[in-house]
């Protein structure tokens, strides 16, 4: 019985950090599809979210509504500079070049907040306080409550609004074929710059969560996060919104237990030999979409 | 004599490029900072130039470089510490480090060149990782977290020769095998695998073969690091080095050997050079990092290539 | 190559430009070696101000005399990101900018990688921060903080022997050689003094989340938890341990100073200990002036580095004027008899190793203040 408590108590734990995973691969998983670029500096976004929260929150002393709004447009904001002026003149570049662009960005971003905010850790105090629940003996945070069900919500939202609205049709269109969707009269810098707006809406969110689950405030705090979302996308297979959602759970519980019941030492590498063996039985990914070779 | 005219130009760069660093280092005219970084710079240009056969030449992004490096140099550092002398052991040293690494490059490129594009990128960047933590876990051989230490200062600037020799070796192999049949088999395939494999060219040959030959070249810088730094951590071999190794040769404009070696050279001083900038000298490589990325593919850059290429035209008119 | 041509030549102008400058007074110059990027940022932007501020003391009290000369002392810092690869360069570069001892580097693995050049070179190097034991294994190399085997046995004999704890779970960061080095120290004592490991789980560096490793021990009859670790791992691991209901005591070691200035709760670490040589909060004479010093000089409260950089460079001062000469060599050989009067010990002496000789303490947090444990 103890051995059956402990081993729900670590799947909690697993779904607690995978649901934040999840929430932020959704994110990279959205610019992927649409357009076609890993962007490194996703992650870093989310750190630029959690310093934007703070800003408002603890600094500026708005009203917490407001400042989560203000902190989603702050993002967004900075996601279509980052597209402007970054990725757009790539668009044609070989995808390598984009790929060092962005790590570019991301370095940027982490040594412009490490000097406007200092190396040391600022801490900074949830604004989401729920009470934890107690089902069956085990004790759920408040939290872990939330984000689950932001990020199901995301996830729905956006599987809506990518099937039902004018500008997801306009998204599909360019992630299919660029030069026929601007043949069909689609704006294909407009509906990139939307993606990218939307995914860092995603990375704000995610960054505002993350920082009310861990209270502290560093440079550095997307990049962790940020690479294993990444590895979550790609598991669940990238461009799959579904998929970046199931990544993530399922990574968070694969960390989990390995800590708790194999080595702490060799969590890593178990989750990425997981990634390792399930890319090359299905490479496009547990839910991904296997494209045809053209010549 | 055409031909042999620009291998002619080469041969007096690196012999005056070995002269030059000679004689500065032993009339004192460099300062101690730039001395320390004469071993680090061929070290570089050598994972620079070995990653370039992969990313440059076969088109294959490889995010893992860092790890065939680590195992280079941990085995190498085996047999640096094992009480030969310096004559025997660093040449074996080297030798044993590239051999180790071409073995893990052949057991992880078998299932990793099954994949393609991002995948590939993402199961190298996995593996690296993977081997991360194995040398982290494994600390009865490498000293886990806290390192393998008390390796002996070998390849210091006073054995200035013997590094540079061997990244010449690898220069010129890498420069060699690309203008070969087997060179021109690895382009293809980056051009048009499906093309290249209609006509008979072993893709998957061709790419384990690249792949080992890159590791093995790792595997002997990983060696020079170990006996110029003198401990080696796991966390020094994580996906940030192998970026950095890969930043040199997209900068050096990807598959351009002189590139990569001249990007290896600026990047490894550069920094150093920003040292002044304290705080702000990571921001300004960011900003160096993105502007040169946005200039290689600017219209200003197309039209400055198309310019000398006129001029070029003009002159054999 | 023209373009190394061009480099060298602009590197040595610069260095022309450095050394002139340093020559104009008499100038002590000491090279400090640390992160100031880069993830430890915050553990060498503090070791910087410290020695800042015991400077600015120094120079305001006229400086340090050595027979007919005073000297001016002045700091000349380069950032290593604590990193083993770009100490050497550090150092360097501290060496063409005239230095006369080495301050670092702040973390082991960093100063590891410059000993056996300083060795070579000859120069005195004093680490206020280094704790491994490869730190200080040449002559010429000193150490202020404890030594990670140090800490690790005092707190393991004060747990079982004074608190009378038996089974004690341990958190460690495996990729840490501060970290594991204490926990190697602190498992070998306990077992040795008749207590018992019940857990011992391990985390890597960058780690956010506890909840796998403190679910474990839960499942543990353990009665307290040792956590060797960095005060920002501690804020992580007592505010998960908190939200998972978990009760048990909290012990750390030095790293743990700080802990206040970032948990949002103070409640979650109240009453946990940990040793440390420095406590910010005591009413002591000295430790006010240091640390009302610093904080009107940078808006934050001295943690321990900032403190063992104090005395690092109070030490440089007794071992000049214990000298009587600013040569290295003769600085070395002065070392062992000098005791300073400092922040982390009073009095700081040196043994034959080159370790400092001071009482480890205990420190605990008493509604929501540091103080020392009676």
């Amino acid at each position: 019985m103890a051995l059956i408590t402990s081993i729900l108590e670590q799947l909690l734990n697993g779904l607690r950090i995978g649901s934040v995973y999840a929430l932020i691969a959704l994110g990279y998983t959205m610019v992927y599809g649409i357009a076609k670029m890993i962007n490194f500096a996703h992650g870093d976004i989310i750190m630029v979210g959690a310093y934007a929260l703070y800003v408002y929150v603890s600094l500026l002393k708005l009203p917490p509504v407001l400042a989560v709004i203000l902190t989603i447009i702050t993002c967004s904001v900075i996601g279509i500079t980052i597209e402007k002026v970054a990725y757009k003149p790539l668009r044609k570049a070989q995808p390598l070049a984009v790929l060092i662009t962005a790590i570019g960005v991301s370095y940027l971003l982490q040594n412009l907040s490490l000097l406007i905010f200092k190396a040391t850790p600022i801490p900074f105090g949830s604004i989401i306080k729920v009470p934890s629940v107690k089902l069956a003996g085990l004790n759920i945070s408040g939290l872990t409550i939330v984000t689950l069900v932001v990020t199901v919500a995301v996830m729905v939202g956006l599987t809506l609004f990518i099937n039902r609205t004018r500008m997801g049709h306009a998204m599909l269109a360019v992630s299919e074929d660029k030069g026929a969707a601007e043949l069909m009269g689609i704006n294909v810098n407009r509906t990139i710059s939307v993606t990218f707006a939307i995914g860092s809406a995603l990375a704000a969110v995610a960054g505002i969560l993350y920082i009310s689950q861990y209270e502290t405030l560093l440079p550095t705090l997307g990049a962790l996060p940020g690479i294993k979302a990444f590895v979550a996308a790609v598991l669940g297979g990238i461009g799959s919104i579904p998929g970046a959602m199931f990544g993530g759970i399922i990574l968070g519980i694969i960390e989990s237990m390995s800590k708790a019941y194999i080595s702490t030492q060799l969590s890593d590498a178990i989750v990425f030999s997981v990634l390792v063996v399930v890319l090359l039985v299905k490479p496009s990914g547990i839910l991904g979409k296997l494209k045809a070779e053209k010549v | 004599m055409k031909k042999y005219g620009k291998q002619i130009l080469y041969m007096v760069i690196a012999v005056g490029a070995y002269a030059a660093v000679m004689l500065l280092v032993n009339m004192g005219l460099l300062s101690r900072q730039m001395t320390s970084l004469i071993i680090p710079v061929c070290m570089n240009i050598i994972l620079a130039v070995s990653l370039c056969l992969v990313v440059g030449f076969l088109g294959e992004l490889s995010l893992g470089h860092a790890a065939f490096m680590s195992i280079g140099a941990y085995s190498g550092a085996l047999v640096l510490k094992s009480g030969l002398p310096v004559v025997v052991s660093l040449p074996l040293a080297v030798l044993v480090g590239g051999c180790c690494a071409a073995v893990l490059g052949f057991v992880v490129g078998i299932p990793v060149l099954r994949l393609k594009g991002d995948y590939l990128a993402i199961v190298t960047l996995a593996f690296g990782e993977i081997i991360k933590s194995v040398f982290n876990a494994a600390t009865p051989i490498t000293g886990g977290a806290g390192g393998m230490k008390k390796i002996p200062a070998v390849t210091t600037y006073k054995n200035f020769t013997f590094v540079y020799i061997l990244m010449l070796l690898v220069i010129l192999l890498v420069s060699y095998l690309v203008n070969s049949r087997h060179g021109r088999a690895i382009c293809a395939i980056r051009d048009n695998y499906i093309a290249a494999e209609t006509i008979g060219i072993k893709v998957s040959r061709f790419k384990t073969m690249a792949f080992v030959i890159s590791a093995f070249m790792a595997g002997m810088g990983g060696v020079i690091y170990a006996g110029n730094i003198g401990i080696l951590k796991p966390v020094n071999f994580d996906y940030n080095t192998s970026i950095e190794i890969l930043v040199m040769v997209v900068l050096g404009g990807m598959g351009n050997i002189t590139g990569s070696i001249i990007a290896a050279l600026l990047l490894t001083v550069l920094p150093e050079m920003l040292r002044g900038l304290s705080n702000y000298r990571m921001l300004v490589y960011a900003v160096v990092l993105i502007a040169m990325m946005l200039f290689n593919n600017s219209p200003m850059k197309r039209i400055l290539v198309e310019k000398k290429n006129m001029r070029q035209a003009a002159k054999i008119q | 190559m023209k373009r190394t041509a061009k480099v060298i030549s602009m590197a040595l102008a610069a260095t022309m430009v450095f050394s002139t400058s340093a020559m104009a007074a008499e100038t002590f110059i000491i090279g400090g070696i640390g992160p100031t990027t880069g993830a430890a940022a915050s553990y060498g932007t503090s070791v910087k101000q410290g020695a800042e501020i015991a400077i600015a003391e120094i120079n305001g009290a006229g400086g340090v005399t050595v027979g007919d000369t005073t000297y001016e002392l002045a700091l000349e810092w380069a950032d290593d990101e604590a990193s083993e690869d770009k100490a050497p360069q550090a150092y360097n570069t501290v060496m063409d900018a005239g230095a006369n001892a080495i301050m670092g580097c702040v973390t082991s693995g960093a100063c590891i990688a410059i000993t056996s050049q300083t060795y070579q070179d000859g120069i005195l190097q004093i680490t206020p921060s280094g704790s491994a034991e490869g730190c200080i294994e040449n002559d010429n190399a000193f150490r202020i903080c404890f030594s990670d085997p140090e800490q690790g046995v005092a707190m393991a004999d004060y747990m079982v022997e004074t608190m009378g704890i038996s089974k004690i779970a341990v958190i460690y960061n495996v990729a840490d050689e501060y970290s594991s080095g204490i926990q190697e120290a602190f498992e070998a004592e306990v077992a040795a003094k008749g207590g018992e490991i019940v857990a011992s789980e391990a985390f890597q560096t960058n780690d956010v989340d506890f909840n796998a490793q403190l679910t474990s021990i839960k499942n543990t009859d353990a009665e307290a938890i040792y956590v060797p670790a960095y005060y920002q791992d501690a804020t992580y691991i007592t505010k998960q341990a908190g939200e998972l209901g978990m009760s048990l005591p909290f012990y750390g070691s030095d790293g743990w100073d700080g802990v206040l200035g970032t948990v949002t709760d103070a409640s979650t670490v109240e009453g946990v200990i940990f040793t440390s040589p420095f406590c910010a909060s005591v009413e002591d004479e000295k430790v006010v002036a240091f640390v009302s010093a610093y904080e009107e000089a940078y808006g934050a409260t001295p943690d321990q580095f900032a403190a063992d950089a104090y005395d690092c460079v109070y030490t440089f001062k007794a071992a000049m004027e214990q000298a009587g000469s600013i040569e290295s060599e003769d600085m070395i050989a002065a070392m062992p008899e000098i005791s300073v009067s400092g922040q982390t010990g009073d009095p700081i002496t040196f043994d034959a190793a080159g370790a400092a000789v001071k009482d480890v303490k205990f420190v605990t947090i008493k509604d929501g203040a540091y103080t020392f444990v009676e």
